[in-house]
């Protein structure tokens, strides 16, 4: 429904999104994954009209984003990032102005304000003000005015961003039954959020895509690594990286000292078993084992090693 | 032209929720009734030129006063993400913002017709033509500053910042024939030219000239279609 190719955009001389190209079917939950400045709200920005691409295109069906932009916001629904509204409208006249540059009126505008109220659970607030209402109803009214056209597309940027636990639940669950007739495509920079409402992840890193795939696609294609995290006393920093000349297996991930202690992380491909040789070097170099556990990757170790996030658990070279 | 009428309607209904609208057209309604009563019964004319001169004295404060938040505040609040996703172009935008921009103006230019009323009771022998070719520059005059604040209005997100410009690039037009004397020869027919005064004089006088609507219309024009351009350049940015 939705075919990028070679999408790339420039701020000056920062290349903020770097030719990147995905398509995306009817009825999916597509989740837009990356760190705060990978490129997701920019990208998200050109897919609905709001920048022009520095290069590349977005085609939805048989229009182009360059040359039939209004058509293509025609199908779109918007939820833009940290949800701006206009605190001084009420619900429904908001509501009713996004109808009208929809051409929703009448009785049209009435049955659409019912199924957007239903959906969004507003039923107590249509006749407030926007801003007299809570965090997790503006969400809501915002989500219900990109709604209100019942667009065959819905792109929400971070759309739980800022709501307690139980309104992210039911945004979430909201987004999850939308899904099952619309193209939904949402970012987050939280994984766990992406991870529970998605059928499909494309991690963005860099202005580069990364990653693409449904959760298990990506934890399986990572599953040929297992890690073993290590705990050893008596031991010296140089002697802990001559391990990997006895040990060609395996890979050194992160080496953190805790006054005596050293905690390991290490990585080594699955079908070899280290284990038995790391008990004979340590036995070798007099080290004191006092921790050794095999773990398999999950998503969040998979992001993390995507998107290089420079913290204690980045790659120690 | 539906859209126009969206955009037109939010931005009248907004000048109207907050107290802005009211105390514009109170206060306005106030300073040119003082002005023009303190000088009207000491002339002693039966005509309307002392509101004539005063009106585009207080248009210089209020239009861009009113003018601008239009754009500049959906810059700010990140609503202008909104708008501009939606399927409308960007003229329309601009137009139906311009628009309810305008009536407001014209709201408060008719506050005035009461002092047409009193000049009906009291004065005599009454050009009532120059007091409506009056009217139509004084409205003209107000579609331009109006044009001229939704400018300023675009420039910027800080409103502050969009009155300042709005009220100095106003003050430009409403200064110019009025340092004609500083100006080269040359130079000085076609300073004399844009400035609003000199064709405002013309119609306060009773002359509805085509050449004055058209200079009228068309700086009305030119800071709309620039204004256009500059919410499309956001594309681009």
């Amino acid at each position: 429904m939705i075919q990028i190719e070679n999408l790339s955009k420039n701020y000056g001389d920062v290349q903020a999104v770097d030719s990147i190209s995905f398509s995306l079917n009817e009825s999916e939950i597509v989740g837009f994954l990356g760190a705060n400045g990978a490129g997701k709200s920019t990208t998200l920005k050109m897919i609905t009209g709001y920048l022009s691409p520095s290069n590349g295109n977005v085609h939805v069906g048989d229009k182009n984003i360059i040359d039939n932009c209004i058509d293509i916001q025609k199908m779109i629904g918007y939820l833009p990032e940290l949800n701006p509204l206009y605190a001084e409208m009420k619900v429904h006249e908001y509501l009713k102005f996004h109808a009208s540059i929809r051409e929703i009126t009448g009785n049209k505008f009435n049955e659409a304000l019912k199924r957007v109220v239903k959906e969004c659970s507003l039923q107590g607030v249509v006749h407030r003000t926007i801003g007299n209402c809570s965090k997790g109803y503006k969400q809501r009214i915002g989500l219900a005015a990109a709604m209100i056209h019942d667009p065959k597309i819905l792109i929400l940027d971070e759309p739980v961003t800022g709501l307690d636990p139980n309104q992210i639940v039911e945004i979430r669950s909201l987004i999850k039954k939308l899904g099952r007739e619309k193209l939904v495509l949402m970012s987050s920079h939280i994984l766990q959020e992406i991870q529970a409402t998605v059928d499909r992840i494309i991690i963005i890193d860099k202005g580069k895509i990364v990653a693409d795939g449904t959760s298990e696609e990506l934890i399986s294609s990572a599953q040929g690594v297992k890690q073993l995290h290590l705990e050893i006393k008596n031991a010296e920093e140089g002697s802990i990286q001559d391990m990997k000349a006895t040990i060609p297996q395996v890979n050194i991930k992160s080496i953190k000292k805790d006054e005596n202690r050293f905690n390991i992380d290490l990585e080594y491909k699955s079908g070899t078993d280290p284990r038995e040789d790391i008990f004979k070097h340590a036995v070798s170099q007099s080290w004191v084992i006092t921790e050794m556990r095999v773990s398999e990757k999950n998503l969040e170790d998979i992001f993390r090693n995507l998107t290089n996030t420079s913290d204690e658990g980045a790659p120690n070279e | 032209m539906n859209n126009i009428k969206s955009i037109f309607k939010k931005e009248l209904h907004s000048f109207f929720t907050s107290p802005m609208a009211y105390i514009f057209l109170v206060v306005f309604a106030l300073i040119n009734g003082y002005f023009f009563n303190i000088q009207f019964f000491l002339i002693n004319e039966s005509d309307l030129r002392v509101l004539f001169g005063i009106v585009p004295l207080v248009y210089l404060f209020f239009i861009p006063a009113i003018s601008m938040g239009l754009i500049s505040r959906e810059k700010s609040l990140g609503t202008i993400e909104i708008i501009s996703t939606m399927p409308i172009l960007e003229r329309d935008i601009v137009i139906g913002k311009y628009l309810a921009g305008f009536v407001l103006i014209l709201l408060g230019l008719c506050s005035t017709l009461i002092h047409y009323l009193t000049l009906c009771y009291v004065g005599t022998s009454i050009d009532h033509g120059a007091v409506f070719t009056g009217y139509i520059g004084l409205a003209l005059l107000g579609g331009v500053y109006t044009a001229v604040s939704l400018f300023a209005s675009s420039l910027t997100d800080n409103q502050v910042i969009a009155f300042i410009i709005g009220i100095a690039i106003v003050l430009m037009f409403f200064m110019m024939d009025k340092l004609l004397f500083f100006m080269p020869s040359s130079m000085s027919g076609i300073v004399q030219f844009l400035s609003t005064d000199f064709h405002l004089s013309n119609m306060s006088r009773g002359v509805l000239d085509t050449r004055n609507l058209i200079y009228f219309g068309s700086v009305i024009g030119f800071f709309l279609s620039i204004t256009t351009r500059i919410l499309e350049s956001r594309k681009w940015s």
